[in-house]
């Protein structure tokens, strides 16, 4: 193992009273008339008609509904690179050295009271790149401040469609298949394993031989077998879910963050008896076949099933209403309001390990809060303000048109974009050109 | 003899019956039904308390009326009747499998080609439309893409064995109007061959016209008598109805400066135009209001054009453009998830346009457009039963449709989406193998 030492950048933190709102805790029910009272970014009280010293910034939350920030545990925003799609495994690149804080796609999705998401590498490599979960920082262009201090390691794996396409049909190497796709997971945690008990080895070793070459893409995957890593691995159809579960019980590997995995519904009791949890799109199906027998039940049925699920973005447009995504559990499966909030709060934190961090509002956790005129699930509610440790990001009354940091000198108007609603993939971008069918 | 008929009948039964999870809609059912004691709002008129009655696919009695008796009557209270949700722009039936080009049917090769026609593509047993019909959308505009004249689109209600049976009496043409700048961050053209490609496409557009008008000139002179049959020219032939303003012109347009180009191009040409996606329509509204040409924009649900947009843009486009005295509908410009049109409506609702304004941008304004307004989009005598029974306000995610009828047939809220959620909510662990 390197040792490196990590030096956290001075994170901006803020004290705040947010006065008499309706506090949707999401882990302790709903509280009336409440305070939420955050002093150097931590949750201090919560209750009625808190003190709190005179110079803290307060915020008159009455007749508003003050939640936890908003979670996303699938994004691509706030990253200039997503996908190493060169080699079925590239478990040494890290998307943690791509950040880019002044992309305005964070500032939108604060506008929609998301304060966290997880930047993940993209999911061409069956074995793709670390993530990073970066908390909504905006104003900056130091990319240390974005990054999420201390929150554990995850990385990106992805089945089917995805690696084959690339790989088996793109380069001619395996995987092609999803027996491919199986074999590339076993191949490579056995050469981790081979990795690990070479080191093993020379470190036993007496008599003092060469040292084994150190690999960057081993180590990693080391680290996963030794459980200091959090596997996300992007999924659509049961029968490779299924799969998946199985080497990584050969492996003793037990972290498992299923995303997307629009055909979980089908082995909702599998999962739950893993302990996998599962990381969903509301509604979208159909765009490629492995997702054409998909279901927007799919996050009740989990849920019903006793799976930890969340609901993700993986689109910096989806990202910034997951409040509206949440509620569609509603209408598919009857969630309730708390189990529908908990979808894009507690359970994504958990998933990015973080639960015991954020996720909720509880005291001792950090002071991050997305407020809303109307109950976050109903349409007619536009968030009003989003705060992350204490420290006021998003204000829906001073905000204004222009938010740009990073501004080309040279273009007098920012070009337009054609935004493609059809355009479902983000986790292929930067090999999509050369592999997807053009639309 | 008979009791083999109720024999094989009731092993009909048990055959829908054990098949229903596996992937099958039961049958939509014509008859005569009255929806009592509802409030009905009806978006032309007052909204009211009372009985919506249906008879021959049509709405024969609205609000305090005696329902004729002997027909089979639904207990509505507490319930409400809407009409059934237009989406002004969608490829419904023309689409299955995003990536898997083969069930695409909407792109067509070849630039100029009007005369393809999307009605003949649509699939009436596509697994989209049942899933988006389930959320009280009843009818859609399916509409082809790509080129710059990529064909003819139609108006269709999402129930029928045919596309004939699904016509719900609109066609256009499609123009997608050239478009000018970059056409993303990553658009890589150096200005030269971007400028020249604009002017290409251009003047390959004022060049078709010029031939459309040879043609028209030729076609109507034969019409009189006075000379030969034009040559056959179908991709002419197609736009000869929206050349002489009989027939729509959806005119595909998004960024300000396109919007204004094509503004002025239609000057001086005796053509009905509806200007559709207009993503940019806020910036340049008050030209389109003084044009007076109504607009379909969405989808709501999308990201701001420009970087140095406020995040809200594409929320709020519809309601600006509204304010400045547009007419406005909206589409979602989807197939598998066009069911989501309600809550681009809401979301138009809620950044400007309100509630009352969206629906009417769902329902009666889509009709209006399409020329269709005496037959679609309120509940009114006379008009197509087209419309559903909902426990709350439908722009709302809480709320579910609780009855559906589309042409007069009362729709089984069903899917293959429900009928996973049926199958799999308490899956049997399955054969034991331990």
């Amino acid at each position: 193992m390197v040792l490196t030492t990590v030096v956290w950048a001075q994170v901006p933190k803020g004290s705040v009273l947010i006065r008499n709102g309706t506090v949707l805790t999401i882990t302790n029910g709903t509280l009336n008339n409440t305070d939420v009272l955050i002093i150097d970014g931590i949750i201090r009280g919560i209750g009625k008609e808190l003190d709190a010293p005179s110079s803290i910034m307060e915020i008159d939350a009455t007749g508003q509904y003050v939640m936890p920030g908003i979670i996303d545990a699938h994004s691509h925003i706030g990253i200039d690179a997503v996908n190493e799609g060169t080699n079925p495994i590239t478990p040494e690149v890290n998307v943690g050295d791509v950040l880019n804080p002044t992309s305005v796609s964070i500032y939108r999705a604060l506008a929609g009271g998301v304060t966290t998401s997880h930047a993940m590498h993209g999911s061409a490599n069956a074995i793709g790149g670390e993530c990073e979960t970066i908390k909504h920082r905006w104003g900056t262009y130091d990319p240390e401040i974005i990054r999420m201090e201390d929150a554990p390691r995850t990385i990106k794996f992805a089945l089917g469609e995805n690696p084959m396409r690339v790989h088996g049909e793109g380069k001619k190497i395996k995987p092609r298949t999803r027996m491919g796709v199986e074999q590339v997971f076993r191949d490579a945690f056995s050469d981790a394993q081979e990795y690990m008990r070479d080191w093993e080895d020379y470190r036993n070793d007496q008599v003092g031989k060469a040292p084994p070459r150190y690999s960057g893409r081993l180590e990693t995957l080391a680290d996963i077998l030794r459980g200091e890593i959090i596997v996300h691995c992007h999924s659509y159809r049961a029968d490779e879910i299924l799969m998946l579960m199985d080497v990584l019980k050969d492996f003793g590997v037990d972290k498992i963050v299923f995303q997307h995995v629009n055909e979980g519904f089908k082995v909702a009791p599998e999962l739950a008896k893993f302990g996998a949890m599962a990381s969903v799109f509301a509604d979208w199906w159909a765009y490629k076949f492995e997702v054409y027998y998909s279901t927007a039940y799919n996050a009740a049925i989990l849920t019903r099933n006793g799976v930890i699920t969340s609901i993700n973005s993986d689109s910096e447009e989806l990202i910034r209403h997951l409040f509206h995504e949440a509620g569609k559990a509603q209408k598919y499966g009857g969630l309730s309001d708390d189990e529908a909030l908990a979808l894009i709060t507690i359970n994504p934190a958990i998933q990015l390990g973080v639960g015991d961090r954020i996720g909720s509002i509880e005291e001792g956790k950090e002071g991050d809060v997305a407020i809303f005129n109307h109950h976050p699930l109903s349409i007619y509610a536009v968030p009003q303000k989003t705060i992350i440790d204490g420290k006021l990001y998003f204000d829906v009354e001073s905000d204004i048109d222009d938010i740009r940091v990073d501004v080309d000198p040279e273009e007098e108007i920012p070009a337009f974009e054609f935004f493609d609603q059809h355009d479902h993939d983000r986790c292929m971008q930067d090999v999509f050109e050369t592999l997807f069918i053009k639309r | 003899m008979k009791s083999l008929n109720l024999l094989l009948g009731s092993l009909a039964l048990l055959f829908v019956v054990s098949t229903s999870a596996a992937q099958h809609i039961n049958k939509a059912r014509q008859g005569s039904f009255a929806l009592t004691n509802a409030t009905i709002i009806t978006v032309t008129q007052d909204t009211v308390t009372g009985h919506v009655v249906i008879e021959d696919g049509r709405i024969t009695g609205v609000g305090d009326v005696n329902p004729p008796s002997g027909i089979e009557q639904m207990n509505c209270e507490g319930l409400f009747v809407y009409p059934g949700m237009i989406d002004a722009g969608s490829q419904l039936g023309l689409e299955e499998v995003g990536s898997i080009s083969l069930t695409l049917d909407h792109n067509e090769l070849g630039d100029l080609r009007p005369q393809m026609k999307a009605l003949t593509a649509v699939n009436p047993n596509s697994t989209h439309i049942p899933v988006t019909r389930v959320n009280g959308i009843t009818t859609a505009l399916v509409v082809p893409s790509g080129g710059r004249l990529p064909g003819t689109a139609s108006l269709i209600n999402l129930v029928g064995y045919t596309p004939e049976q699904m016509y719900a009496g609109f066609d256009a043409i499609v123009l997608n109007f050239p478009r000018t700048g970059k056409t993303s961050s990553g658009d890589r053209r150096s200005d030269e061959e971007r400028e020249k490609a604009e002017k290409k496409a251009m003047e390959s557009l004022n060049e078709y016209w010029k031939s459309l008008t040879l043609y028209h000139q030729i076609d109507s002179l034969h019409r009189a008598g006075k000379g030969e049959e034009p040559a056959y020219n179908p991709a002419l032939e197609a736009a000869l109805g929206a050349f002489r303003g009989e027939q729509v012109v959806l005119i595909e347009v998004d960024r300000d400066k396109d919007i204004e180009s094509a503004l002025e191009w239609i000057k001086g040409k005796n053509i009905k135009v509806v200007l559709t996606g207009v993503s940019e329509g806020w910036r340049v509204a008050d030209q389109i209001a003084s044009a007076k040409i109504p607009v379909i924009t969405g989808p709501v649900l999308s990201m701001p054009t420009r970087t140095s947009d406020r995040y809200d843009r594409a929320y709020a486009n519809a309601g600006l453009m509204l304010k400045a005295g547009v007419q406005v509908a909206l589409r979602t410009n989807d197939s598998e998830n066009a069911r989501n049109l309600p809550y681009h409506a809401g979301f138009a609702a809620t950044y400007g346009m309100g509630p009352e304004a969206a629906l009417r941008a769902v329902t009666i304004e889509p009709a209006r457009i399409f020329g269709v307004a005496d037959q679609l989009g309120s509940i009114e005598v006379n008009k197509v039963a087209n419309l559903f029974v909902s426990d709350g306000d439908p722009f709302e995610t809480k709320t579910q449709i609780k009855h559906l009828f589309i042409s007069g047939s009362y729709v089984p809220l069903e899917s293959r989406q429900t009928y996973l959620y049926d199958e799999f909510l308490d899956r049997d662990s399955g054969a034991k193998k331990d």
